[in-house]
């Protein structure tokens, strides 16, 4: 079977790539772009290492096939540091201590800034229930959620 | 040692990781994120038999199929290693028998992973099943089928027997005595990162390069070496940052030595990342461990004496279990002054992914086993069980019974914040039914005093080189698997240099180019790499003075180094920048490139056994668990933690608080639902899904306390942080839950169905417990008796130079 052709449009760019009609859209990213910063925690759908946006829509792409998001606008953690500046998420990330090992990074980075984006003023539970599909084996998840509340403050400016 | 006398400028400075950066980015790279031009893509066949003989492999089916480029078996690397020189009983494939289900019996190259995927469905094993072996108890009972024969009988793999003073006559003084049984269930790591390796044969070089997410690159490049049949100065093992290890990537793989051998065979570059569900299987996890503990009290709580014993169900292999075996009653003596102590184990293989180290390595178990009986104790005698602890307590600068030597010792300061954050007095025994507090207290090593193969060289060096620019690199095999190495190194060599830890270029985990460092594992880097780079700095510092001094006409003891300047104290205007002051050394001295290096003390103990324990110093911890306990469904939710450590000094007390909140959460998943079970000979949740772990919901907040007693043989006071506030949290929980309940469940994980059942019982009139009811039916042999330290327990050894 001849692989199929397919549009992505990755952190502004386009690309077009052949893909197997089998292949997830994190293997896609991750094998054909070059794009390695979304990562493999499970292949599963149940830890959220690979979660990214697609079409604004946050996804864990290790599950969604790569032909399903033909036509669509990728948003992956690269996407997310504009001109070497960190995305006040990643900010918050990094001076609340919220990283340790890293691998669970990408994915709580975006699984934030997706909750940031569609709830600017969350709670504690509401960052919470926003991040309860992302696992993170080191930190305890406390400053995690103090830096998404930082980041919170400050995208909102007060 | 490095003690801080004097004011800091960036050690106990709540600044950012050194790696946070390129880790909130997803530009750090992982061993899987690596790919080289040609590189074939690695898969490993698993045994789908606990226990059989291989009576026939065929790999010509897949052979034939398009893309695949090499297949190997057991055949291929028959050549044994284990980590432990006492231990040499693995092999990258299965030879002849697989040992348990998961196990590799093949491994194929393949120009795709899809390819790969596909060729290992066409290799045919025909397996003859022998009965498989699954617990403690078939273990111990059957001496037939044995799942090795190097052991010297039936499916016992490790002993230990010790008896320090004489523990008749400690329980002839004793009051009162009491005898307890715990089980304690095994988990798994479960690091986020799947195991991963890349591997490059260089023909004409004669040379293998290997990428791997390891902790230990130095033992992985010695059992390459040894099971490739290659010197070891041919090998070059290169740890990329590990995501996530915990103990878990501790031992030299399956997967990486497969992936050499295949690069070797088809001279292209092979890369095996393993499944999650693969993850599983290669496990080196915590042991399952039944525990029985009985000790003997003076009516005011004070002990006189214990025995200890261990049965610890290693898996199919050893690893590290000959060191496990002994952490189960090593640092009993570390918490409690036991005047007479009596401690057996016995580790048994069985037909399960072997048993390794995870977090606080061997010793979260007999910690569970020891807080809980004392909670009970307690009861027993009617004392408040912080009570019991503080008339038992250790000190500092005091040797134990089995001859481990205590420098600092912070567990009073520990347990009096404790019981003042918590508001312990207030509220044990006095919260409403099904709400609970529990306590308990625990203590770990800073590295381990002797290394995996006997040396005696150093056990971690550093080099330091200060350039033209005033660039400052630091080289150390150290790998950061999360804990903070990287920024613990950059710390300590920007304070001594009066620089920033962004300063500082670092080298780390490369066999070719770093200077030893034994690993990540035993919370030893802290304090070894930590004291290696302190050194490395000071001595380029001095070059660094003694030319500035010159410049600036001033005597060398009246410089300091600090903001990127080098200036005179007496006079801050005579200053020269760092780089200007480097160029002066660098034109005087040459290339100003120092080392350090640092070895452990001597142990003390000469028993043998006393290899295990040995430590330059230990931490030590108290914490306090309040729960809600729901008597209808079962459920425990705990509400808060307080945890309090005795961290001598904090390099950086962002990380430290970090390690602190790590180590509770993954506390707590292992003991309210974290389990590595099996069913039928095969592994009952190899998934992220099935394999119940805590997610953000779950975490409770956490008040984390930082008990200063500056280790005077400590980088600038240090003491680890990342294992020891592990160990506490466990059995705080379940007196906590007892505290709830008035159940007690000597079981790991405590589960509703457990809760209800105990609760069932007592309301039918029973004692309320759901635990082990019998101690295996088990001769140890006759315990070695070794003498106590002289004048115990007031002996003071002679301190080192
Ligand atoms: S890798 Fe996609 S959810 Fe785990
Ligand atoms: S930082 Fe390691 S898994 Fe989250």
């Amino acid at each position: 079977m001849p692989k199929r052709l397919i549009n992505l449009t990755v952190n502004g760019e386009a690309y077009e790539v052949a893909v197997e009609p089998w292949w997830s859209l994190l293997y896609t990213v991750r094998e054909e772009l070059g794009l390695t910063g979304s990562k493999e925690g499970c292949g599963t759908g149940d830890c959220g290492a690979c979660s990214m946006l697609v079409d604004g829509r946050l996804v864990t792409s290790c599950i969604m096939l790569a032909v399903e998001a033909d036509g669509c606008q990728v948003t992956t953690i690269e996407g997310l540091a504009t001109d070497g500046n960190l995305h006040p998420v990643q900010q918050a990330f990094v001076e609340k201590g919220a990283v340790q090992c890293g691998y669970c990074i990408p994915g709580m980075v975006m699984a934030a800034y997706d909750l940031l984006r569609r709830n600017p003023n969350p709670t504690l539970e509401e960052v919470r229930l926003g991040l309860a599909g992302n696992l993170c084996r080191c930190t305890g998840y406390a400053k995690i959620y103090e830096a998404v509340l930082a980041a919170a403050e400050r995208m909102r400016g007060d | 040692m490095a003690s801080a006398r004097r004011s800091l400028n960036v050690v106990g400075k709540p600044l950012p990781r050194v790696d946070a950066w390129g880790k909130a980015t997803g530009r750090t790279r992982y061993a899987d994120d690596l790919s080289l031009p040609r590189m074939l893509y690695g898969r490993l066949l698993l045994s789908t038999q606990p226990h059989a003989l291989i009576k026939r492999i065929d790999v010509s089916r897949a052979l034939e199929l398009e893309g695949v480029v090499a297949v190997i078996t057991g055949r291929d690397v028959p050549v044994r290693y284990g980590i432990m020189p006492v231990g040499q009983d693995e092999t990258a494939l299965a030879v002849d028998k697989v040992r348990y289900a998961g196990e590799p019996v093949a491994a194929v190259a393949a120009l795709d992973e899809d390819t790969a995927e596909e060729a290992l469905s066409l290799i045919e094993v025909e397996y003859e099943p022998l009965r498989p072996i699954m617990s403690i108890e078939e273990a111990l009972r059957l001496p037939e089928p044995r799942i090795h024969d190097y052991v010297p009988a039936g499916n016992i793999h490790r002993l230990a027997s010790l008896e320090f003073g004489d523990v008749a006559q400690g329980f002839a003084e004793a009051d009162y005595v009491r005898e307890d049984l715990f089980f304690f269930q095994g988990n798994t790591h479960l690091p986020m990162e799947q195991h991963s390796a890349l591997a490059y044969w260089d023909p004409a070089e004669g040379k293998l390069t290997l990428w791997s997410s390891t902790q230990t690159p130095h033992y992985v490049q010695r059992a390459l070496a040894k099971a490739l049949e290659l010197p070891e100065n041919r090998v070059r093992v290169i740890a990329t940052p590990v995501g996530g290890g915990f103990g878990g990537k501790s031992d030299p793989f399956h997967h990486e030595i497969c992936a050499a051998k295949l690069s070797m065979l088809t001279g292209r570059p092979v890369k095996i990342t393993l499944t999650r569900e693969e993850v599983f299987y290669a496990h080196r996890g915590r042991h399952p461990e039944l525990m029985w503990v009985r000790t003997g009290v003076k009516r005011d709580g004070r002990i006189t004496a214990m025995e200890f014993q261990a049965f610890l169900d290693g898996g199919a292999y050893s690893s590290y279990g000959p060191a496990t075996t002994y952490y189960a009653g090593t640092f009993q003596t570390i918490t409690y002054r036991i005047p007479h102590y009596r401690f057996q184990a016995v580790r048994v293989f069985t037909n399960k992914p072997p048993c390794g180290p995870k977090r606080g390595h061997g010793t979260p178990q007999p910690r569970y086993a020891l807080e809980v009986h004392l909670d009970k104790l307690a009861h027993d005698l009617g004392l408040d069980p912080v009570e019991l602890r503080l008339r038992n307590l250790t000190g500092p600068n005091e040797v134990t019974v089995n001859w481990l030597h205590i420098t600092s010792n912070g567990l009073r300061q520990c347990i009096e914040r404790i019981v003042e954050a918590s508001g312990w007095r207030e509220k044990r025994g006095r919260l409403p039914y099904g709400r609970g507090i529990g306590f308990a207290v625990s203590a770990y090593m800073c590295g381990a005093g002797l290394p995996i193969y006997y040396n005696d060289m150093p056990h971690s060096e550093v080099q330091v080189k200060v350039d033209r620019s005033g660039n400052v690199t630091a080289y150390s095999m150290a790998i950061d698997i999360g804990q903070g190495s990287d920024t613990v190194i950059a710390t300590v060599v920007a304070e001594v240099l009066g620089l920033y830890p962004e300063d500082i270029r670092l080298v780390t985990a490369d066999t070719d180019l770093t200077p030893i460092d034994l690993g990540s594992y035993s919370s030893r880097v802290t304090m070894m790499v930590g004291n290696a780079a302190y050194e490395a700095a000071m001595k380029a510092r001095q070059l660094i003075f003694r030319a500035a001094a010159r410049e600036l006409g001033v005597p060398v003891r009246r410089l300091e180094a600090r903001d990127r300047t080098v200036f005179d104290r007496r006079d801050p205007s005579r200053a020269l920048p760092f780089a200007e002051a480097a160029r002066l050394a660098e034109a005087r001295f040459g290339l100003i490139s120092t080392i350090g290096s640092y070895r452990p003390p001597q142990r003390l103990g000469t028993y043998k056994g006393s290899g295990v324990g040995p430590s330059p110093a230990y931490s030590y911890s108290a914490c306090a668990v309040e729960v809600q306990c729901d008597p209808e469904t079962g459920e425990v939710k705990v509400e808060k933690v307080w945890l309090a450590h005795d961290i001598g000094r904090p390099i950086n007390p962002i990380l430290v608080e970090g390690q602190i909140e790590g180590s509770v959460y993954m506390a707590l998943g292992e003991v309210l639902m974290e389990e590595q079970a099996f069913r039928k000979g095969q592994h009952r949740a190899p998934s992220m899904l099935d394999y119940k772990s805590p997610t953000i919901k779950e975490m409770p907040p956490v008040v984390s306390i930082l008990v200063e007693t500056d280790e005077p043989r400590g980088p600038f006071g240090a003491k680890e942080v990342g294992q020891g506030p592990l160990l506490c949290v466990i059995p705080a929980v379940a007196n906590a839950v007892y505290d709830a309940l008035g159940v007690r469940i000597d079981e790991t994980p405590i589960t509703p169905e457990k809760v209800l059942k105990a609760l069932d019982e007592k309301a039918k009139g029973g004692p309320g417990r759901v635990g082990p009811e019998r101690k295996p039916d088990f001769a140890f042999r006759e315990p070695t008796r070794v003498e106590r330290p002289p004048g115990w327990p007031h002996y003071r050894p002679h301190e080192e130079g």
